[in-house]
């Protein structure tokens, strides 16, 4: 059984429910993510496995035990905040220490404690300093010693790195998974970037309006996005709308145009609405001979970014961007200009659910 | 001097000599009882005064006491109505500013015929308990300072997040806010204070008519039978209140976790 089970809860506020029924089992050391635009109820989510908030229905286990309606601070939960949340008053030792001193553990080991985890975030040095003295950093990796220095069973937090610069925000993510897999801990992390999921998690879980629109490793989420809003919100998916000409042959027809799948349409009829994924790494200009799909169109958009340019391609009512490297020497593309972009029959992603 | 700046500051020089030539002349005045020179004679009298010190002892006790009954009172309250119940905080601000609207000896004659010595919870009936509904009334007349410093406080920290962060800590409510809501709120709870320290020690209508040894009486008492005391202590409790002010600014800006 997994170490953390959430079965089918949801979460009322008034009229306006915000979580939907939501199952999640997370492994005893893993990683997982909560993927989703803002207000899909990933905080939600993470306050009732805190205990700030308590499911309309459902149940949290936590190695098997049930915690549903257990007070915060009888959970042993970690939590680490995008305010950071650290006590102004106390100083860096004392803010890590507090949790320690509320379980009344001796002043030896508290001591020992906190120097440790000093060492585990790489700032033995600010010991004595105040969180005003440090930067958000800082104070974020400072506020990751505070919640693991407790040793909670699980860790969750909720986009503590969003308050920082893209710079900062690379390099902390790195050092929290560093740290999370050192220690082994359980861990729920909450974000609406999808690189930061993407390179920092064991599983994504992609969330949508108060329901998992898919779960799954990194890799699985982004080359195989089952639904069209996965395909949108991870990565900058090209999604087209067809409608199906043939099922069993897999072909579909977009904006009168026909493209052919590599596997068939199991249960799709003729006229069949349905939407289909292009990553824009597949997407190559010309015209390919043989089993691969050409979609004629014109050059709607040119951006230069460099060594890439990004160019999108109107059909009729779709659009595909794709890349094309920089080159000197050759015409650069212009609007207007007629253009084929290919792509193989095992490029095509179908998405699950009606298109919209 | 451009003329947008004239205004200002002829305003600031009316208001200067407003407020300060009846300070300055009170002063003079007290320095003149000793005929043909200036001395701090009358505030040795004063000081001097067995009834001085006692009354003045008096009221600061009774000041510390209403400190912290009020402090152990207005900052729960505050503290849970922005944290679980923001919808009642205009009628919990409109409670507070009650005793602005009502008259001190409104409240006064209501305790009087509340708390007689023949009613059921006598508090008038001996000086002890007349002391504790001295401290209540005084608890309440500084109700609207006291509120208002510890309210604004609270709403400079992030309560929430920091109430949240203790819990998941395995923090108690008791400990979340004697070890983190109140020190960060330090600074308004004792300004809180102060201002009700100020006015402890001068109040005077409550006091006389619970016909307690109080400062405020004791002035009264003296301004009505002596010539150059009464300016003296004038000054003197201009200075306290000075002071409690100056205090005020003081802890404001020697206050650990804050940016100087
Ligand atoms: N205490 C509350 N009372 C009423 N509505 C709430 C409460 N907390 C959250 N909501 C609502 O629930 C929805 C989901 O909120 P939630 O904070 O879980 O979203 P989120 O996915 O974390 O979004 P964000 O990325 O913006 O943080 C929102 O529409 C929000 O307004
Ligand atoms: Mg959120």
């Amino acid at each position: 059984m997994a170490f953390l089970s959430i079965e089918r809860i949801t979460k009322t506020f008034g009229t306006l429910t915000t979580v939907k029924g939501v199952d999640l089992a997370v492994e005893r050391g893993e990683f997982i993510t909560l993927l989703g635009p803002s207000g899909c109820g990933k905080t939600t989510i993470l306050r009732m496995v805190a205990g700030f908030e308590t499911p309309t229905s459902g149940t949290i286990r936590i190695d098997g035990k049930d915690v549903t309606n257990l007070k915060p601070h009888q959970r042993n939960i970690g939590m680490v905040f995008q305010a950071y949340a650290l006590f102004p008053n106390m100083t860096v030792a004392d803010n890590i220490a507090f949790g320690l001193k509320v379980a009344r553990k001796s002043g030896s080991e508290i001591a020992s404690r906190v120097k440790e985890m000093l060492e585990l975030i790489k700032l033995p040095q600010v010991a004595e300093r105040y969180p005003y003295q440090l930067s958000g950093g800082q104070q974020q990796r400072v506020a990751l010693a505070r919640a693991l220095a407790i040793k909670p069973q699980i860790l969750l937090l909720d986009e503590p790195l969003s308050a920082l610069d893209a710079k900062i925000r690379v390099s902390l993510r790195e050092e929290i998974r560093a740290v999370q897999r050192q220690l082994g801990i359980t861990t729920i992390f909450v974000t609406h970037d999808q690189e930061e999921a993407l390179s920092m998690s064991d599983r994504v879980c992609v969330m949508s309006e108060g329901r998992i629109e898919q779960l799954g490793t990194p890799f699985e989420i982004y080359n195989y996005p089952k639904t069209r809003f996965v395909a949108s919100f991870v990565g900058t998916l090209n999604i087209l709308s067809g409608r199906v000409s043939d099922g069993a042959e897999g072909r579909i027809v977009v904006d009168g145009q026909e493209i052919v799948t590599s596997r068939g349409l199991n249960g799709a009829s003729t006229g069949d609405a349905l939407a289909v994924a292009l990553r824009p790494e597949a997407l190559s200009i010309g015209r390919a001979n043989g089993s691969s799909n050409n979609l004629e169109g014109t050059i709607d958009e040119v951006h230069f970014l460099g060594s890439v340019v990004r160019i999108r391609v109107r059909f009729k009512e779709s659009a595909v961007s794709l890349d094309t490297f920089n080159r000197p020497n050759a015409a650069p593309p212009e609007r207007g200009q007629p253009i084929t972009v290919n792509f193989g029959r095992e490029d095509i992603l179908v998405l699950e659910g009606a298109p919209n | 001097m451009k003329q947008s700046r004239l205004f200002p500051w002829i305003g600031f020089i009316f208001g200067a000599i407003y407020f300060l030539v009846p300070l300055i002349a009170t002063f003079e005045f007290s320095l003149r009882m000793q005929r043909g020179i200036y001395s701090f004679k009358a505030y040795q009298v004063v000081l001097a005064d067995p009834g001085f010190q006692a009354s003045f002892s008096y009221s600061a006790l009774i000041a510390l006491a209403t400190i912290i009954v009020g402090v152990a009172l207005v900052v729960p309250t505050a503290y849970l109505v922005q944290l679980k119940l923001p919808r009642l905080r205009p009628v919990v601000e409109f409670m507070t500013l009650l005793p602005l609207v009502v008259p001190a000896i409104v409240i006064v004659f209501g305790y009087l015929r509340m708390y007689n010595s023949s009613s059921w919870l006598p508090m008038t009936g001996s000086a002890r308990s007349t002391d504790l509904l001295l401290i209540f009334a005084y608890v309440t007349l500084s109700l609207p300072y006291m509120y208002r410093s510890v309210d604004t406080a609270l709403r400079t920290i992030d309560i929430r997040t920091l109430t949240e962060a203790a819990q998941s800590l395995g923090s108690s409510w008791p400990r979340i806010l004697i070890q983190v809501i109140l020190p960060n709120i330090r600074v308004g709870v004792l300004s809180g204070a102060f201002l009700t320290f100020a006015i402890v020690i001068g109040e005077f209508t409550m006091a006389s008519l619970l016909n307690r040894p109080a400062f405020g009486p004791y002035m009264q008492l003296i301004g009505a039978n002596r010539a150059y005391e009464p300016a003296a202590l004038a000054v003197i409790a201009f200075a306290i209140t000075w002071a409690c002010m100056g205090l005020i600014q003081l802890v404001a800006s020697f206050s650990p976790g804050q940016k100087r």
